[in-house]
């Protein structure tokens, strides 16, 4: 179970992704996601996998984990990919057999959009999931919307909730597995039998472990308050997020990529992604 | 009445991923039939995983784990049988209960098992009283139930099961003295009389010198030392090099005999230490 929640898990490391400013990494990642549908034809796709490469580099990840970590999506793709490959109409045919046509577009279609998916994937952990702890990530949130609060939009108390839930999953998940280990050893069945069945077999699971996330909530207020906490206003930060050099030349570089699609789209030859 | 024998097991954690931990490093152990069998080791000396492997909740990378003989993996269907028959009571059992009354969830494992509702009542009784749990509080819930009281709820649960090898994972962590005696006599009185096969993993060595008949050591995946107490005990000077500690009482012996007065190194119990100081002190030749 463990290894699930590695999925999308931080990454240590001091790599130039590492260090930019939280808040400017969700605009990039906003912005990668953009170029990412702007491509429309080989090329421009070719040019998007050297920009990965680019990236998995500047990020000094293990390529191995990051392969890891599209495991989950692996379904979505399958299914994408036969989806295109088996309804697209083309005009060269290649393979024939009783209602089944494959056509050549649908291959290459499914080829792209395959590609789409696992740069959109890749692409958004790599920027933020791999290289931002989550707390970076909810302290850039509050920063990015912190206007909001002119408007009386509770901005600091959904991060601090964000911040909490995001802490307390690993820790759920690892007692979710020992209270399950537990009701195991007293004979409890999950895999097995009817749904009905299997639901109820979930009752022994979750109670006990609602009741010690309510326990675990009242402690964590506890001790919040204990330290004075008093929510948003006039609270300073321990870590001070900085903008460094590195921030405007990732937007230079997205910059330059973006331009380099559009006209790659617009001048370069050979087929082009429908849909 | 059954034995339980782990055979050259392995383990690793997250294999292939750059945090792999070897947890169980080629372990073979008995544990004999009707006998308290005591597990230290330091933390993350893979005594937990052991343990979780004994009724088959961790399937072994290799090796066998053989109840009365038989692989226990040797139908991988039949498992929840073999959960029947070795009773696990996991670290911090207590947080487990989930049933309306405290009757009623240490019911859950015998109705799982399909007894009868006169066998589960008897089974629930006889469980509550070796467990020291009044009958007024298993009409309770199990959440107004002091730590202790829970604590005691919860291996009620699974020894209501009857099983043949009962195994406690630190039992008695986190109770105060009064407890930990409460629960370690209670788990004592219900072998006596069952006759169970117990594995007790602990890091008190004063419990484990009081309750076991024979000890097992591990340090990082493998056990290092295997007999009695006082087999053990008297090999003071390796368990600390493992990071484990001694007895008090051990380490009292040792001062004194670094002082000239010799009452033996197998010194591991405060009631043996005050016989043989009494006696006149026959040092035991290990």
């Amino acid at each position: 179970m463990k290894a699930d929640v590695a999925v999308g898990q931080y990454c240590e490391g001091s790599s130039f992704l590492h260090k930019l400013n939280p808040k400017w990494k969700i605009l990039f990642a906003i912005f990668y996601i953009t170029v990412i549908f702007f491509a429309k034809n080989i090329f421009a796709f070719a040019l998007l996998i050297l920009s990965a490469v680019l990236l998995i580099a500047m990020s000094g990840i293990n390529v191995k984990v990051l392969l890891r970590g599209l495991r989950p999506i692996v379904l979505i793709i399958a299914f994408t990919a036969v989806i295109n490959i088996f309804w697209l109409r083309g005009d060269t045919e290649i393979f024939h057999l009783g209602f089944i046509h494959i056509y050549l577009e649908g291959v290459i279609n499914a080829l792209l959009i395959v590609l789409r998916v696992v740069m959109l994937v890749l692409g958004t952990s790599i920027i933020l999931t791999y290289t931002t702890t989550p707390i970076a990530l909810t302290d850039g949130i509050e920063q990015l919307l912190a206007p909001l609060a002119k408007i009386k939009v509770p901005v600091h108390e959904f991060s601090m909730m964000m911040t909490i839930a995001l802490r307390f999953i690993p820790t759920l998940v690892e007692e979710t597995d020992k209270i399950m280990s537990a009701q195991k050893a007293r004979g409890s069945d999950f895999s097995t039998g009817s749904l009905v069945k299997r639901a109820k077999a979930l009752i022994p699971v979750l109670v006990p472990l609602f009741i010690s996330a309510f326990r675990r909530a009242g402690d964590l207020a506890t001790a919040m308050e204990c330290r004075c906490y008093r929510g948003g206003e006039g609270r300073t930060r321990m870590n001070v997020l900085h903008s460094t050099w590195r921030d405007p030349v990732m937007l230079l570089m997205l910059c330059v990529l973006l331009t380099l699609i559009i006209l790659l789209n617009k001048y370069a030859p050979g087929y082009r992604l429908s849909m | 009445m059954a034995e339980i024998e782990v055979k050259d097991i392995t383990y690793v954690y997250g294999k292939g991923a750059p945090y792999e931990i070897k947890a169980l490093d080629g372990v073979s152990l008995t544990f004999p039939h009707g006998q308290v069998t005591g597990l230290i080791g330091h933390t993350g000396s893979g005594k937990s995983t052991l343990v979780q492997m004994l009724n088959g909740l961790i399937k072994p990378d290799s090796g066998e784990i053989l109840l009365d003989g038989k692989s226990i993996w040797e139908d991988p269907k039949k498992i929840r049988d073999v959960r029947f028959k070795v009773g696990l009571v996991m670290q911090y059992p207590e947080y487990q209960l989930f049933d309306e009354t405290v009757a009623a969830d240490i019911a859950f494992g015998p109705k799982n098992m399909g007894m009868s509702p006169e066998e589960i009542k008897e089974a629930v009784e006889k469980a509550a009283h070796f467990a020291g749990l009044s009958s007024d509080l298993l009409e309770k819930s199990p959440f107004d139930l002091s730590g202790g009281q829970k604590r005691r709820a919860a291996l009620a649960g699974v020894m209501a099961m009857s099983p043949s090898v009962l195994v406690l994972d630190e039992p008695a962590a986190g109770l105060d003295p009064g407890g930990r005696k409460d629960i370690l006599d209670g788990i004592k009185k219900y072998q006596r009389e069952s006759g169970t096969t117990v594995v007790i993993v602990s890091h008190s060595m004063e419990d484990m010198a009081t309750y076991c008949d024979g000890i097992a050591v591990m340090a990082k995946g493998k056990v290092v030392m295997r007999g009695t107490p006082p087999q053990v005990f008297s090999r003071s000077e390796e368990l600390t090099k493992t990071g484990l500690d001694v007895p008090q009482i051990t380490k009292v012996a040792l001062s004194l005999r670094e002082c000239g007065i010799d009452i033996g190194k197998d010194i591991y119990t405060v009631k043996f230490a005050a016989e043989r100081l009494l006696s006149g002190g026959a040092p035991y030749e290990s």
